[in-house]
């Protein structure tokens, strides 16, 4: 007989506290969204890791490739501008 | 939750320990302690036995609040562990609900569906009274009320899933039907303790709370396409029930298997 | 709690992606030779370089098998050991320790699903690896095919099984493939709990009455032995530990960790007041190591095989709960496709 076959898999993210984004905790088997929330709360939460819970299906969820990894996020390597290190400011000068 | 001043009364039999509360508000603790501890071991059996690892994991959490919440109100009676361990099987005053055998899965998940919307609509009432259980209500109502909603989503789910979970959904409500009524008789109830009015120590209008928790039940049957239970809700034994000390034969077994060990090395501390 | 000691049952075959959801693999493992030498040098670059292996890199169809093999081990062993130590929660002596042992028992649940969670992203689903479980097909730790008969057991197994546990699972938080490597952080941490109720119940048992603490050294006398057993077989017999220490999937051999696991412990069985039963256990000055008696490796090939005294027991109460919950897992499933249109949505 299927075990979880028909249950599919769910990705959970946790709120860690209030202010904090979600992370990805984890995964797990639920039958529907609704169970996969509880579930997630029962396994993710249970030393009091979270006070928010996301669950996406994974079939949802579209990832990079590691194939394209080059062209995805080499070309952003050679912008020093875009950080603040880039600009050189005089000794002295403040709330810059 | 500490001691309130409340008119004495004969007090809770076969208490061994130094009441810690009024012997009222004790009789209360000891019932409502030990509805908590029972369910609790019940479902700490299904360790290992779960249908799924996720509900191995949810049960084990419920189980862990049962747990937790008859530690506390049984320490407002005495000794924790005098009273789960030592007391004989007359003296515990659960209802019947609780001790029922765990069965397949459908049992367990009527048992807590009929027992956790109790407790839930108990506990919502004593967190919003103003008596020595508030404390320990308000904490424990936010438990409860996930262990209704874990009950109620698989009884939808156990109901109106295939024929075999339909049809085992409906035998599991059928057969603890029988057991419902008593969860609604003021708790003091034992003959010697009901002549006094309001020695339970709490206060709570019994059978606004009964039809508060037919609502609800039947609403979750109906949606799980689950027919209401026609049979009687409570025993035709006019002694009583658990209340009265009064328990199933299921219920011997459960004591000897729990207490043997703690029995067997008396005065030991573990 | 659970182990991934080295010895590992026969192979499984290479897993291989199925899906496209997050940390299912792709990449051309299986695809024309050209491109794969490429691919292995950055594989190995990646691994010498302590980079951690993700879901959808390309990885030798060799290392992966290895870890579906191992962490599916592991994740059988948390599942398994479940029973020695469920088997007394029922008969807990105080409510605090059965509250305990509720919530290490639960704890093993958990980590048996974060584990196979790990697996998962390798391409094999969780049916396919407790098939594997339920028709021998793959192994847990034998250490769970001892019985646990007196109360005293639970606080051996806390003590000294998750002690040896731990020694093994500390170094795999820096396994190569990142999804375990990720689930061990959890579950070490989760886990330093779980041996410290253990030393503790047997503490309260070593100074308790004349037979609490005789039921103590008798259950540490009985699972001295089979601890050691857990860190695998010697260094010189151990088949899979070279390629695996290789691919930074083990980082300690076996005879390494196991001489960790008795100077940790000698040291804390006379806090106990209790006796390690082995004769010739005792301090070299010139190793800095204690020095102990043989182990009886016949007795541990025979329980892997499956001459044990629970091994049968185990499986089979294993199998009986798969099999009488798939009514329950039908429903569940049965009613989310009959309601497939009325599921819940987040919003930050």
């Amino acid at each position: 007989m299927s075990d979880t076959k028909d249950w599919p898999l769910w990705e959970v993210f946790v709120r860690s506290r209030r202010g904090l984004s979600h992370t990805h905790a984890g995964s797990l088997h639920a039958p529907d969204a609704e169970l996969a929330l509880r579930n997630a709360r029962d396994l993710y939460t249970r030393r009091g890791e979270g006070v928010s819970i996301w669950v996406v299906p994974s079939t949802s969820i579209t990832a990079s490739s590691p194939d394209e990894k080059d062209p995805f996020f080499e070309p952003s390597a050679d912008k020093p501008y875009r950080h603040p290190t880039f600009y050189e400011i005089p000794e002295g000068v403040k709330h810059l | 939750m500490t001691a309130h001043a409340t008119s004495p009364t004969s007090g809770t039999p076969a208490t061994p320990a130094t009441p810690a509360a009024p012997p009222s508000v004790a009789a209360t603790a000891l019932a409502l302690g030990d509805d908590a501890l029972v369910l609790s071991h019940r479902l700490g059996e299904w360790a290992g036995h779960a249908p799924v690892l996720e509900e191995e994991v949810a049960l084990a959490n419920i189980a862990l609040d049962l747990l937790g919440q008859a530690r506390v109100l049984l320490s407002l009676v005495g000794d924790e562990d005098e009273l789960a361990y030592l007391r004989e099987e007359r003296a515990f005053r659960n209802v019947q609900l609780v001790e029922q055998p765990n069965g397949d899965f459908a049992h367990t998940i009527a048992r807590q569906l009929y027992f956790s919307t109790y407790q839930h609509l108990l506990y919502e009432r004593l967190a919003a009274s103003d008596g020595p259980l508030t404390g320990l209500a308000a904490k424990a109502v936010k438990e409860v009320a996930y262990h209704r909603d874990h009950a109620e989503q698989w009884t939808v789910r156990l109901g109106d899933g295939t024929p075999e979970s339909h049809d085992r959904m409906q035998r599991a409500c059928d057969a603890l039907w029988r057991h419902t009524g008593e969860m609604f008789q003021p708790i003091n109830g034992t003959a010697d303790t009901d002549s006094t009015d309001g020695t339970s120590g709490i206060d709570v209008d019994w059978p606004e709370m009964e039809a508060s928790w037919t609502a609800s039940v039947t609403a979750v049957l109906d949606r799980a396409t689950l027919k209401v239970p026609e049979g009687p809700r409570t025993g035709a034994w006019s002694a009583g029930a658990g209340r009265q000390g009064l328990h199933t034969e299921p219920f011997g077994r459960m004591l000897a298997e729990m207490q043997h060990l703690h029995r067997s090395h008396p005065g030991a501390t573990w | 709690m659970a182990t991934a000691a080295a010895h590992q049952a026969a192979g499984t075959p290479a897993a291989h992606a199925t899906s496209d959801a997050i940390g299912t693999a792709s990449g051309p493992d299986s695809g024309p030779d050209s491109g794969t030498a490429a691919y292995q040098a950055a594989f190995d670059t990646a691994v010498a370089a302590e980079e951690r292996i993700e879901p959808r890199d390309w990885m030798p169809d060799a290392y992966r098998a290895t870890l579906v093999r191992q962490i599916a081990q592991h994740a059988h062993s948390e599942i398994i050991g479940m029973q020695p130590e469920a088997n007394w929660i029922t008969r807990a002596p105080s409510l605090r320790r059965k509250a305990i042992l509720m919530a290490k028992v639960q704890d093993e649940a958990g980590h048996g699903l974060y584990l196979y969670s790990a697996a998962e992203t390798l391409g094999t689903g969780r049916d396919e690896l407790l098939d594997k479980l339920h028709s021998g097909r793959q192994k847990y730790s034998s250490i769970f095919n001892y019985p646990t008969l007196t109360w005293a057991d639970v606080g051996a197994i806390g003590w000294l099984v998750d002690g040896a546990a731990i020694t093994n699972q500390v170094p795999l938080c820096r396994c190569s493939y990142g999804p375990y490597a990720r689930a061990m952080v959890r579950i070490c941490k989760e886990e330093s709990f779980h041996q410290r109720q253990g030393y503790e119940l047997l503490l309260a048992l070593s100074r308790g009455t004349d037979a609490q603490h005789a039921m103590a050294q008798d259950a540490v006398d009985r699972w001295w032995w089979p601890s050691l057993m857990m860190f695998g077989p010697p260094d010189d017999e151990s088949s899979h530990s070279a390629q695996s220490m290789e691919w930074k999937i083990k980082r300690h051999s076996n005879d390494e960790l196991r001489q960790r696991f008795v100077d940790i412990c000698v040291p804390q069985a006379e806090s106990l007041g209790l006796a390690l039963p082995d004769p010739d256990l005792r301090w070299n000055e010139e190793r800095g190591h204690h020095d102990f008696g043989a182990i009886d490796w016949t007795e541990f090939w025979e329980v892997l095989k499956g001459n044990g005294p629970c091994n049968e027991q185990r499986i089979t109460q294993r199998r009986r709960a798969h099999d009488e919950g798939a009514w329950v897992r039908e429903a569940a499933a049965a009613h989310a496709a009959k309601h497939s249109g009325a599921s819940g949505k987040a919003t930050a």
